[in-house]
Protein backbone atom coordinates (compact mmCIF):
# COMPACT_ATOMS: atom_id res chain seq x y z
CA UNK A 1 0.00 0.00 0.00
CA UNK A 2 0.94 3.52 -0.96
CA UNK A 3 -0.40 6.28 0.41
CA UNK A 4 -0.50 10.40 -0.91
CA UNK A 5 -1.58 12.76 2.31
CA UNK A 6 -2.25 16.13 0.70
CA UNK A 7 -0.48 18.93 3.31
CA UNK A 8 -2.66 21.77 4.29
CA UNK A 9 -0.03 24.96 4.80
CA UNK A 10 0.45 28.47 4.65
CA UNK A 11 3.84 27.87 2.37
CA UNK A 12 5.80 28.64 5.44
CA UNK A 13 4.38 25.90 7.59
CA UNK A 14 1.97 22.63 7.71
CA UNK A 15 -1.24 23.42 9.82
CA UNK A 16 -2.68 20.81 12.27
CA UNK A 17 -4.96 19.22 10.43
CA UNK A 18 -1.73 17.67 7.95
CA UNK A 19 -1.19 15.58 11.32
CA UNK A 20 -4.65 14.20 11.67
CA UNK A 21 -4.54 12.90 8.55
CA UNK A 22 -0.80 11.53 8.59
CA UNK A 23 -2.66 9.60 11.84
CA UNK A 24 -5.31 8.35 9.38
CA UNK A 25 -3.03 7.17 6.67
CA UNK A 26 -0.82 5.02 9.62
CA UNK A 27 -4.15 3.22 9.92
CA UNK A 28 -4.42 2.32 6.47
CA UNK A 29 -0.50 1.44 6.58
CA UNK A 30 1.75 1.49 4.21
CA UNK A 31 4.69 4.03 2.72
CA UNK A 32 2.74 7.58 3.31
CA UNK A 33 4.37 10.18 0.86
CA UNK A 34 3.27 13.76 1.33
CA UNK A 35 2.24 16.64 -0.92
CA UNK A 36 3.19 20.09 -0.09
CA UNK A 37 2.06 21.87 -3.29
CA UNK A 38 2.32 25.95 -3.05
CA UNK A 39 4.65 28.77 -3.88
CA UNK A 40 7.85 29.47 -2.11
CA UNK A 41 6.86 26.32 0.76
CA UNK A 42 10.55 24.83 0.72
CA UNK A 43 10.02 25.72 4.80
CA UNK A 44 6.87 24.20 4.65
CA UNK A 45 8.18 20.85 2.88
CA UNK A 46 11.19 20.93 5.18
CA UNK A 47 8.53 21.03 7.96
CA UNK A 48 6.38 18.59 6.37
CA UNK A 49 10.31 16.06 6.27
CA UNK A 50 10.05 16.05 10.11
CA UNK A 51 6.01 14.78 10.71
CA UNK A 52 7.19 11.32 12.17
CA UNK A 53 6.19 8.14 9.87
CA UNK A 54 6.66 9.98 6.66
CA UNK A 55 8.71 8.13 3.84
CA UNK A 56 8.94 11.17 1.39
CA UNK A 57 7.80 14.67 1.01
CA UNK A 58 7.28 15.64 -2.45
CA UNK A 59 7.18 19.38 -3.22
CA UNK A 60 5.43 20.60 -5.71
CA UNK A 61 6.67 24.90 -5.55
CA UNK A 62 5.49 27.04 -8.10
CA UNK A 63 3.87 30.13 -8.64
CA UNK A 64 0.44 28.31 -10.17
CA UNK A 65 0.08 26.61 -6.74
CA UNK A 66 0.47 29.92 -4.44
CA UNK A 67 -3.19 29.86 -3.68
CA UNK A 68 -4.56 26.27 -3.53
CA UNK A 69 -6.35 27.04 -6.94
CA UNK A 70 -8.39 23.88 -7.61
CA UNK A 71 -8.47 24.20 -11.29
CA UNK A 72 -4.66 23.62 -10.95
CA UNK A 73 -4.13 21.47 -7.88
CA UNK A 74 -6.18 18.95 -8.60
CA UNK A 75 -4.12 18.25 -11.71
CA UNK A 76 -1.24 18.26 -10.04
CA UNK A 77 -2.94 15.78 -7.66
CA UNK A 78 -4.59 13.20 -10.00
CA UNK A 79 -1.31 13.27 -11.97
CA UNK A 80 1.03 12.54 -8.82
CA UNK A 81 -2.11 10.29 -7.47
CA UNK A 82 -1.97 7.89 -10.35
CA UNK A 83 1.01 5.97 -8.57
CA UNK A 84 -1.25 5.54 -4.88
CA UNK A 85 -3.50 2.76 -3.62
CA UNK A 86 -4.90 5.89 -1.46
CA UNK A 87 -4.85 9.47 -1.46
CA UNK A 88 -5.90 11.79 1.58
CA UNK A 89 -6.75 14.98 2.22
CA UNK A 90 -8.01 17.23 5.48
CA UNK A 91 -12.09 18.07 4.83
CA UNK A 92 -11.02 21.51 5.20
CA UNK A 93 -12.52 23.75 3.29
CA UNK A 94 -9.14 23.32 0.72
CA UNK A 95 -9.43 19.66 0.78
CA UNK A 96 -12.98 19.70 0.44
CA UNK A 97 -12.19 22.13 -2.98
CA UNK A 98 -9.56 19.97 -4.19
CA UNK A 99 -10.09 16.47 -3.48
CA UNK A 100 -12.78 15.58 -5.42
CA UNK A 101 -12.30 17.65 -8.35
CA UNK A 102 -8.66 15.39 -8.11
CA UNK A 103 -11.07 11.97 -7.60
CA UNK A 104 -13.14 12.72 -11.16
CA UNK A 105 -9.80 13.19 -12.88
CA UNK A 106 -8.99 10.19 -11.72
CA UNK A 107 -12.58 8.44 -12.07
CA UNK A 108 -12.47 7.49 -8.51
CA UNK A 109 -16.06 7.42 -6.26
CA UNK A 110 -14.30 9.60 -3.38
CA UNK A 111 -15.24 9.42 0.33
CA UNK A 112 -16.09 12.34 2.32
CA UNK A 113 -15.08 13.09 5.97
CA UNK A 114 -14.31 9.06 7.26
CA UNK A 115 -13.81 8.88 10.89
CA UNK A 116 -12.55 5.38 11.17
CA UNK A 117 -10.47 3.36 8.90
CA UNK A 118 -12.13 -0.25 8.79
CA UNK A 119 -9.96 -1.83 6.54
CA UNK A 120 -8.17 -0.91 3.48
CA UNK A 121 -11.16 0.06 1.51
CA UNK A 122 -13.76 0.09 4.07
CA UNK A 123 -14.12 3.07 6.08
CA UNK A 124 -16.96 4.48 8.77
CA UNK A 125 -18.08 8.51 8.03
CA UNK A 126 -21.51 10.24 9.26
CA UNK A 127 -24.49 11.26 7.01
CA UNK A 128 -27.40 12.84 7.80
CA UNK A 129 -25.49 15.30 10.02
CA UNK A 130 -23.92 12.92 12.00
CA UNK A 131 -27.17 11.51 13.04
CA UNK A 132 -26.29 8.11 11.67
CA UNK A 133 -22.89 6.49 10.84
CA UNK A 134 -22.08 4.59 7.43
CA UNK A 135 -19.56 2.22 6.86
CA UNK A 136 -18.74 2.31 3.47
CA UNK A 137 -16.64 0.30 1.10
CA UNK A 138 -15.19 1.51 -2.05
CA UNK A 139 -15.07 -0.46 -5.56
CA UNK A 140 -12.09 1.89 -6.96
CA UNK A 141 -8.64 0.68 -7.35
CA UNK A 142 -7.56 4.39 -5.95
CA UNK A 143 -8.99 5.42 -2.65
CA UNK A 144 -9.65 8.93 -2.40
CA UNK A 145 -10.91 9.90 1.11
CA UNK A 146 -11.26 13.24 2.66
CA UNK A 147 -10.42 12.35 6.72
CA UNK A 148 -12.83 14.32 9.55
CA UNK A 149 -9.73 15.71 11.22
CA UNK A 150 -11.10 15.62 14.70
CA UNK A 151 -11.62 11.63 14.60
CA UNK A 152 -8.08 11.01 14.97
CA UNK A 153 -5.10 11.47 16.96
CA UNK A 154 -2.59 13.71 15.41
CA UNK A 155 0.82 11.67 15.19
CA UNK A 156 4.20 13.71 16.19
CA UNK A 157 4.91 16.92 14.35
CA UNK A 158 8.72 15.81 14.92
CA UNK A 159 10.84 12.70 15.02
CA UNK A 160 11.05 12.07 11.19
CA UNK A 161 13.08 12.31 8.60
CA UNK A 162 11.75 12.16 4.90
CA UNK A 163 13.60 12.96 2.16
CA UNK A 164 11.91 16.01 0.63
CA UNK A 165 11.99 15.72 -3.67
CA UNK A 166 11.38 18.86 -5.30
CA UNK A 167 9.34 18.31 -8.81
CA UNK A 168 9.41 20.27 -11.54
CA UNK A 169 6.52 21.57 -14.21
CA UNK A 170 3.54 23.22 -13.46
CA UNK A 171 -0.04 22.66 -13.88
CA UNK A 172 -1.92 25.53 -14.99
CA UNK A 173 -5.46 25.57 -15.93
CA UNK A 174 -5.24 28.88 -16.68
CA UNK A 175 -9.11 29.08 -15.76
CA UNK A 176 -8.87 31.14 -12.49
CA UNK A 177 -7.36 33.73 -10.98
CA UNK A 178 -6.98 34.50 -7.12
CA UNK A 179 -8.30 37.71 -6.52
CA UNK A 180 -7.80 38.19 -3.05
CA UNK A 181 -8.22 36.84 1.01
CA UNK A 182 -9.82 38.48 4.16
CA UNK A 183 -8.38 36.28 6.76
CA UNK A 184 -9.69 36.81 10.28
CA UNK A 185 -6.84 37.74 12.80
CA UNK A 186 -6.76 36.78 16.40
CA UNK A 187 -4.61 36.28 18.92
CA UNK A 188 -6.92 33.16 20.18
CA UNK A 189 -6.63 29.53 19.09
CA UNK A 190 -7.54 28.79 15.93
CA UNK A 191 -11.18 27.18 16.05
CA UNK A 192 -10.12 23.84 14.91
CA UNK A 193 -7.25 23.55 17.10
CA UNK A 194 -8.72 24.95 20.60
CA UNK A 195 -8.69 22.80 23.68
CA UNK A 196 -11.61 25.02 24.82
CA UNK A 197 -14.36 26.76 22.86
CA UNK A 198 -16.72 29.01 23.95
CA UNK A 199 -19.62 29.37 21.36
CA UNK A 200 -22.27 31.92 21.29
CA UNK A 201 -25.83 31.31 19.66
CA UNK A 202 -28.89 33.54 18.97
CA UNK A 203 -29.22 33.93 22.84
CA UNK A 204 -26.46 36.47 22.37
CA UNK A 205 -28.30 39.17 20.98
CA UNK A 206 -26.08 41.13 18.75
CA UNK A 207 -22.68 41.24 18.12
CA UNK A 208 -21.31 43.53 21.26
CA UNK A 209 -22.39 41.00 23.57
CA UNK A 210 -20.02 38.55 22.21
CA UNK A 211 -17.47 40.82 24.25
CA UNK A 212 -18.70 38.47 27.18
CA UNK A 213 -17.68 35.47 26.00
CA UNK A 214 -14.49 36.75 24.30
CA UNK A 215 -13.05 38.17 27.60
CA UNK A 216 -14.29 34.69 29.36
CA UNK A 217 -12.65 32.89 26.08
CA UNK A 218 -9.18 34.83 27.26
CA UNK A 219 -9.01 33.95 30.85
CA UNK A 220 -9.25 29.86 29.33
CA UNK A 221 -7.25 30.64 26.52
CA UNK A 222 -9.84 29.64 24.87
CA UNK A 223 -11.20 29.87 21.13
CA UNK A 224 -14.83 31.59 20.01
CA UNK A 225 -17.11 29.85 18.47
CA UNK A 226 -20.82 30.35 16.97
CA UNK A 227 -24.35 28.77 15.81
CA UNK A 228 -25.24 29.30 12.25
CA UNK A 229 -27.87 31.31 13.64
CA UNK A 230 -25.41 34.28 15.42
CA UNK A 231 -23.40 33.88 11.96
CA UNK A 232 -26.78 34.25 9.77
CA UNK A 233 -28.23 37.26 12.04
CA UNK A 234 -24.36 39.17 11.58
CA UNK A 235 -22.93 38.61 15.01
CA UNK A 236 -19.86 37.37 14.24
CA UNK A 237 -18.43 36.38 10.98
CA UNK A 238 -18.60 32.67 9.09
CA UNK A 239 -15.29 31.56 10.11
CA UNK A 240 -16.79 30.91 13.52
CA UNK A 241 -19.31 28.71 12.70
CA UNK A 242 -19.58 25.51 14.32
CA UNK A 243 -21.73 22.68 12.36
CA UNK A 244 -22.95 20.38 10.22
CA UNK A 245 -21.32 23.01 7.27
CA UNK A 246 -19.11 24.81 9.40
CA UNK A 247 -16.25 23.68 11.16
CA UNK A 248 -16.40 20.46 13.23
CA UNK A 249 -14.37 20.68 16.44
CA UNK A 250 -13.80 18.15 19.29
CA UNK A 251 -11.98 20.36 22.43
CA UNK A 252 -11.63 18.79 25.77
CA UNK A 253 -14.30 21.67 26.84
CA UNK A 254 -17.25 23.14 25.21
CA UNK A 255 -19.30 25.92 26.59
CA UNK A 256 -22.53 26.58 24.82
CA UNK A 257 -23.98 29.41 25.44
CA UNK A 258 -27.46 30.81 24.10
CA UNK A 259 -27.36 28.37 21.89
CA UNK A 260 -30.90 26.10 21.20
CA UNK A 261 -28.88 22.95 19.90
CA UNK A 262 -30.24 22.44 16.15
CA UNK A 263 -28.99 18.86 15.35
CA UNK A 264 -26.96 21.29 12.91
CA UNK A 265 -25.08 22.45 15.34
CA UNK A 266 -25.02 19.55 17.65
CA UNK A 267 -23.33 17.46 14.41
CA UNK A 268 -19.97 19.77 14.48
CA UNK A 269 -19.45 19.76 18.29
CA UNK A 270 -20.96 16.78 20.11
CA UNK A 271 -18.24 14.85 19.97
CA UNK A 272 -16.20 17.43 22.78
CA UNK A 273 -15.11 15.61 25.87
CA UNK A 274 -16.98 17.77 27.88
CA UNK A 275 -20.00 20.20 27.28
CA UNK A 276 -21.72 22.88 29.53
CA UNK A 277 -24.82 24.55 28.09
CA UNK A 278 -26.03 27.74 29.69
CA UNK A 279 -29.37 28.57 28.23
CA UNK A 280 -32.86 29.93 29.89
CA UNK A 281 -34.72 27.59 27.77
CA UNK A 282 -34.45 24.25 29.99
CA UNK A 283 -36.05 22.30 27.23
CA UNK A 284 -33.49 23.55 24.96
CA UNK A 285 -32.17 20.42 23.21
CA UNK A 286 -28.42 21.08 23.91
CA UNK A 287 -29.18 20.30 27.62
CA UNK A 288 -29.55 16.30 25.90
CA UNK A 289 -25.79 16.09 25.04
CA UNK A 290 -24.58 18.27 27.94
CA UNK A 291 -22.52 16.92 30.27
CA UNK A 292 -23.19 20.33 32.83
CA UNK A 293 -26.42 22.26 32.11
CA UNK A 294 -27.01 25.48 33.75
CA UNK A 295 -30.31 26.84 33.54
CA UNK A 296 -29.83 30.90 33.79
CA UNK A 297 -30.12 33.77 32.06
CA UNK A 298 -26.54 34.06 29.99
CA UNK A 299 -26.77 37.85 30.77
CA UNK A 300 -26.52 37.08 34.79
CA UNK A 301 -24.23 33.85 34.27
CA UNK A 302 -21.22 34.72 31.78
CA UNK A 303 -20.37 37.63 34.11
CA UNK A 304 -20.84 35.48 36.81
CA UNK A 305 -18.24 32.93 34.95
CA UNK A 306 -15.84 35.97 34.12
CA UNK A 307 -15.92 36.63 37.72
CA UNK A 308 -15.27 33.13 39.31
CA UNK A 309 -12.28 32.08 36.79
CA UNK B 1 -26.67 34.21 -20.43
CA UNK B 2 -27.82 30.56 -19.62
CA UNK B 3 -27.32 29.18 -16.34
CA UNK B 4 -28.05 25.20 -15.30
CA UNK B 5 -29.14 25.13 -11.55
CA UNK B 6 -28.74 21.11 -9.89
CA UNK B 7 -31.33 20.26 -7.26
CA UNK B 8 -31.66 17.43 -4.99
CA UNK B 9 -34.66 15.79 -3.73
CA UNK B 10 -33.73 15.19 -0.04
CA UNK B 11 -34.80 14.46 3.80
CA UNK B 12 -36.31 17.50 4.87
CA UNK B 13 -33.98 19.63 7.17
CA UNK B 14 -36.08 19.17 10.53
CA UNK B 15 -36.53 14.98 10.36
CA UNK B 16 -33.97 13.12 12.34
CA UNK B 17 -32.94 10.67 10.31
CA UNK B 18 -32.44 7.23 12.18
CA UNK B 19 -31.08 3.48 11.17
CA UNK B 20 -33.55 1.25 9.86
CA UNK B 21 -33.33 -1.47 13.56
CA UNK B 22 -32.07 -4.41 11.07
CA UNK B 23 -29.02 -1.76 10.10
CA UNK B 24 -28.75 -2.30 6.53
CA UNK B 25 -30.32 1.38 5.60
CA UNK B 26 -31.46 4.76 6.77
CA UNK B 27 -35.35 4.21 7.46
CA UNK B 28 -37.06 7.17 5.08
CA UNK B 29 -40.02 5.36 4.69
CA UNK B 30 -42.84 8.34 5.09
CA UNK B 31 -40.67 11.22 6.05
CA UNK B 32 -41.19 14.28 4.47
CA UNK B 33 -39.14 14.99 2.06
CA UNK B 34 -37.92 18.45 0.34
CA UNK B 35 -35.43 20.38 -1.96
CA UNK B 36 -32.01 20.28 -0.55
CA UNK B 37 -31.67 23.92 1.44
CA UNK B 38 -28.01 24.77 -0.51
CA UNK B 39 -29.91 23.79 -3.65
CA UNK B 40 -32.20 26.40 -2.75
CA UNK B 41 -29.96 28.75 -2.32
CA UNK B 42 -28.74 28.03 -5.77
CA UNK B 43 -31.98 28.62 -8.01
CA UNK B 44 -32.44 31.97 -5.93
CA UNK B 45 -29.09 32.86 -7.42
CA UNK B 46 -30.15 32.01 -10.74
CA UNK B 47 -33.14 33.64 -10.41
CA UNK B 48 -31.70 36.97 -8.64
CA UNK B 49 -29.19 37.06 -12.05
CA UNK B 50 -31.94 36.68 -13.92
CA UNK B 51 -33.99 39.50 -12.21
CA UNK B 52 -31.33 41.74 -13.16
CA UNK B 53 -30.88 40.99 -16.49
CA UNK B 54 -27.84 39.02 -16.34
CA UNK B 55 -29.07 35.65 -17.12
CA UNK B 56 -31.95 35.22 -19.93
CA UNK B 57 -32.92 31.32 -18.81
CA UNK B 58 -32.87 29.22 -16.29
CA UNK B 59 -32.85 25.49 -16.58
CA UNK B 60 -33.41 22.96 -13.75
CA UNK B 61 -32.77 19.79 -12.93
CA UNK B 62 -32.78 16.72 -11.09
CA UNK B 63 -31.68 13.17 -10.53
CA UNK B 64 -33.38 10.65 -8.97
CA UNK B 65 -36.47 9.15 -8.43
CA UNK B 66 -39.60 9.47 -10.20
CA UNK B 67 -40.52 12.04 -7.34
CA UNK B 68 -38.06 14.08 -7.77
CA UNK B 69 -40.25 15.99 -10.52
CA UNK B 70 -41.67 17.76 -7.44
CA UNK B 71 -38.42 19.24 -6.55
CA UNK B 72 -37.97 20.60 -10.09
CA UNK B 73 -41.35 22.03 -10.26
CA UNK B 74 -40.48 23.79 -6.61
CA UNK B 75 -37.14 25.04 -9.14
CA UNK B 76 -40.04 26.50 -11.58
CA UNK B 77 -42.06 27.84 -8.77
CA UNK B 78 -39.46 30.00 -7.87
CA UNK B 79 -38.65 31.31 -11.02
CA UNK B 80 -36.61 28.38 -13.51
CA UNK B 81 -37.67 28.65 -17.23
CA UNK B 82 -37.73 24.75 -17.94
CA UNK B 83 -36.93 21.61 -16.39
CA UNK B 84 -34.95 18.39 -16.44
CA UNK B 85 -35.53 15.33 -14.62
CA UNK B 86 -32.91 12.51 -15.08
CA UNK B 87 -35.13 9.51 -13.49
CA UNK B 88 -33.22 6.53 -11.77
CA UNK B 89 -33.85 4.09 -9.07
CA UNK B 90 -30.37 3.63 -8.60
CA UNK B 91 -28.64 5.19 -5.41
CA UNK B 92 -27.00 7.86 -7.43
CA UNK B 93 -23.35 8.72 -6.16
CA UNK B 94 -21.46 12.45 -6.98
CA UNK B 95 -19.29 11.21 -9.74
CA UNK B 96 -22.22 9.50 -11.26
CA UNK B 97 -24.60 12.52 -10.87
CA UNK B 98 -21.13 15.12 -12.50
CA UNK B 99 -20.90 12.24 -15.10
CA UNK B 100 -24.85 12.84 -16.05
CA UNK B 101 -24.66 16.47 -15.55
CA UNK B 102 -22.05 17.17 -17.86
CA UNK B 103 -23.85 15.38 -20.75
CA UNK B 104 -26.29 17.84 -19.96
CA UNK B 105 -23.81 20.82 -19.68
CA UNK B 106 -22.67 19.31 -23.38
CA UNK B 107 -26.11 19.40 -25.12
CA UNK B 108 -27.19 22.78 -23.39
CA UNK B 109 -24.19 24.79 -23.14
CA UNK B 110 -24.98 26.67 -19.88
CA UNK B 111 -22.79 30.00 -19.16
CA UNK B 112 -22.83 29.22 -15.42
CA UNK B 113 -23.83 25.56 -13.33
CA UNK B 114 -25.05 26.46 -9.87
CA UNK B 115 -25.01 23.72 -7.08
CA UNK B 116 -25.46 23.65 -3.66
CA UNK B 117 -22.17 22.86 -2.03
CA UNK B 118 -23.56 19.70 -0.51
CA UNK B 119 -26.87 17.66 0.25
CA UNK B 120 -27.86 17.28 3.90
CA UNK B 121 -28.11 13.39 3.30
CA UNK B 122 -25.18 12.53 2.33
CA UNK B 123 -22.83 15.33 3.40
CA UNK B 124 -20.29 14.50 0.36
CA UNK B 125 -19.48 18.05 -0.97
CA UNK B 126 -18.17 16.37 -4.18
CA UNK B 127 -20.49 16.87 -7.26
CA UNK B 128 -19.39 20.89 -8.47
CA UNK B 129 -16.26 19.97 -7.85
CA UNK B 130 -16.51 16.43 -9.78
CA UNK B 131 -18.18 18.46 -12.44
CA UNK B 132 -15.76 20.81 -12.75
CA UNK B 133 -12.98 18.24 -12.88
CA UNK B 134 -14.62 16.20 -16.18
CA UNK B 135 -15.86 19.50 -17.88
CA UNK B 136 -12.57 21.50 -17.40
CA UNK B 137 -14.95 24.60 -15.61
CA UNK B 138 -12.98 26.30 -13.12
CA UNK B 139 -15.43 26.26 -10.32
CA UNK B 140 -16.36 29.27 -6.70
CA UNK B 141 -16.96 26.78 -4.12
CA UNK B 142 -18.51 27.44 -1.16
CA UNK B 143 -19.99 31.04 -2.23
CA UNK B 144 -21.01 33.62 -0.15
CA UNK B 145 -20.89 36.66 -2.98
CA UNK B 146 -21.20 35.88 -7.19
CA UNK B 147 -21.32 38.77 -9.22
CA UNK B 148 -21.01 38.06 -13.24
CA UNK B 149 -19.26 40.92 -15.31
CA UNK B 150 -17.60 40.86 -18.92
CA UNK B 151 -17.09 37.38 -19.17
CA UNK B 152 -16.38 36.20 -16.27
CA UNK B 153 -17.48 35.58 -12.58
CA UNK B 154 -16.30 36.88 -9.16
CA UNK B 155 -16.98 34.52 -6.07
CA UNK B 156 -16.32 35.18 -2.84
CA UNK B 157 -15.95 31.94 -1.35
CA UNK B 158 -16.35 30.70 2.37
CA UNK B 159 -13.21 29.33 3.43
CA UNK B 160 -11.80 28.09 7.00
CA UNK B 161 -9.65 31.52 7.69
CA UNK B 162 -12.22 33.53 6.59
CA UNK B 163 -13.17 34.62 2.97
CA UNK B 164 -11.43 33.96 -0.67
CA UNK B 165 -12.52 35.90 -3.97
CA UNK B 166 -11.16 33.96 -7.01
CA UNK B 167 -12.25 35.17 -10.50
CA UNK B 168 -13.14 32.45 -13.07
CA UNK B 169 -13.44 32.78 -16.99
CA UNK B 170 -16.83 31.76 -18.68
CA UNK B 171 -18.44 29.10 -18.50
CA UNK B 172 -18.26 28.05 -14.51
CA UNK B 173 -19.75 26.27 -11.93
CA UNK B 174 -20.56 28.01 -8.91
CA UNK B 175 -21.58 26.21 -5.41
CA UNK B 176 -23.68 27.92 -2.98
CA UNK B 177 -22.56 28.32 1.20
CA UNK B 178 -25.37 29.25 3.59
CA UNK B 179 -25.18 33.07 3.25
CA UNK B 180 -25.04 33.38 -0.41
CA UNK B 181 -28.70 34.95 -0.34
CA UNK B 182 -32.23 34.16 1.78
CA UNK B 183 -34.12 32.04 -0.79
CA UNK B 184 -38.19 33.74 -1.60
CA UNK B 185 -41.24 31.24 -0.80
CA UNK B 186 -42.54 30.32 -4.41
CA UNK B 187 -46.37 32.08 -4.76
CA UNK B 188 -49.49 30.26 -5.31
CA UNK B 189 -50.13 31.78 -8.73
CA UNK B 190 -46.33 30.88 -9.76
CA UNK B 191 -46.72 27.14 -8.00
CA UNK B 192 -49.51 27.06 -10.78
CA UNK B 193 -47.52 29.02 -13.61
CA UNK B 194 -44.99 26.14 -12.82
CA UNK B 195 -47.28 23.00 -13.56
CA UNK B 196 -46.94 24.43 -17.19
CA UNK B 197 -43.38 24.81 -17.61
CA UNK B 198 -41.95 22.18 -19.91
CA UNK B 199 -39.69 19.18 -18.43
CA UNK B 200 -37.81 16.73 -20.35
CA UNK B 201 -37.09 13.52 -19.11
CA UNK B 202 -34.17 10.88 -19.20
CA UNK B 203 -32.97 7.93 -18.18
CA UNK B 204 -28.82 7.37 -16.76
CA UNK B 205 -28.66 5.78 -20.30
CA UNK B 206 -30.05 8.02 -22.44
CA UNK B 207 -26.93 10.37 -21.19
CA UNK B 208 -24.38 7.12 -21.70
CA UNK B 209 -23.47 6.98 -17.81
CA UNK B 210 -23.23 3.79 -15.96
CA UNK B 211 -24.96 5.12 -12.71
CA UNK B 212 -24.27 2.00 -10.58
CA UNK B 213 -23.02 3.03 -7.47
CA UNK B 214 -18.61 2.93 -6.70
CA UNK B 215 -19.01 2.71 -3.23
CA UNK B 216 -21.34 0.43 -1.41
CA UNK B 217 -22.95 1.07 1.96
CA UNK B 218 -22.03 -1.90 4.19
CA UNK B 219 -24.26 -0.34 7.07
CA UNK B 220 -25.70 1.42 9.13
CA UNK B 221 -25.51 2.66 12.76
CA UNK B 222 -26.57 5.16 15.65
CA UNK B 223 -23.64 7.68 16.41
CA UNK B 224 -22.33 6.90 19.96
CA UNK B 225 -24.94 8.22 22.87
CA UNK B 226 -23.54 11.02 25.41
CA UNK B 227 -24.37 9.68 28.75
CA UNK B 228 -26.58 11.67 30.60
CA UNK B 229 -25.46 14.92 31.77
CA UNK B 230 -26.64 16.92 35.02
CA UNK B 231 -28.34 20.12 35.81
CA UNK B 232 -26.16 22.36 38.25
CA UNK B 233 -27.96 24.78 40.44
CA UNK B 234 -25.46 27.86 39.80
CA UNK B 235 -21.85 29.21 38.18
CA UNK B 236 -20.23 28.51 41.38
CA UNK B 237 -21.13 24.61 41.04
CA UNK B 238 -20.19 24.94 37.32
CA UNK B 239 -17.00 26.10 37.93
CA UNK B 240 -16.31 23.47 40.59
CA UNK B 241 -17.40 20.55 38.38
CA UNK B 242 -15.36 22.06 35.54
CA UNK B 243 -12.08 22.26 37.99
CA UNK B 244 -12.71 19.37 40.53
CA UNK B 245 -14.74 16.35 38.58
CA UNK B 246 -13.98 17.03 34.71
CA UNK B 247 -10.60 18.41 35.68
CA UNK B 248 -10.39 20.28 31.98
CA UNK B 249 -9.96 23.99 33.51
Amino acid sequence: MSILVIAEHDNASIKGATLNTVAAAAAIGGEIDVLVAGANCGVAAEAAAKIAGVSKVISADNAVYEHQLAENVALLIADLGKGYSHILAPATTNGKNNLPRAAALLDVQAISDIISVESADTFKRPVYAGNVIATVQSGDAIKVLTVRTTAFDPVAAEGGSASVEAIDGSHNAGNSEFVGEELAKSDRPELTAASIIVSGGRGMQNGENFEMLYKVADKLGAAVGASRAAVDAGFVPNDMQVGQTGKIVAPDLYVAVGISGAIQHLAGMKDSKVIVAINKDEDAPIFQVADYGLVADLFDAVPELDAAL
Amino acid sequence: MKILVAVKRVVDYNVKVRPKSDGTDVDIANVKMSINPFCEIAVEEAVRLKEKGVATEIIAISMGPKQAQEQVRTALALGADRGILVESDEDLQPLAIAKMLKAIVEKESPDLVILGKQAIDGDNNQTGQMLGALTSMPQGTFASEVNVADGRVSVTREIDGGLQTVNLSLPAIVTTDLRLNEPRYASLPNIMKAKRKPMDTFTPEDLGVDATPRVKTLSVEPPAERKAGIKVADVAELVDKLKNEAKVI
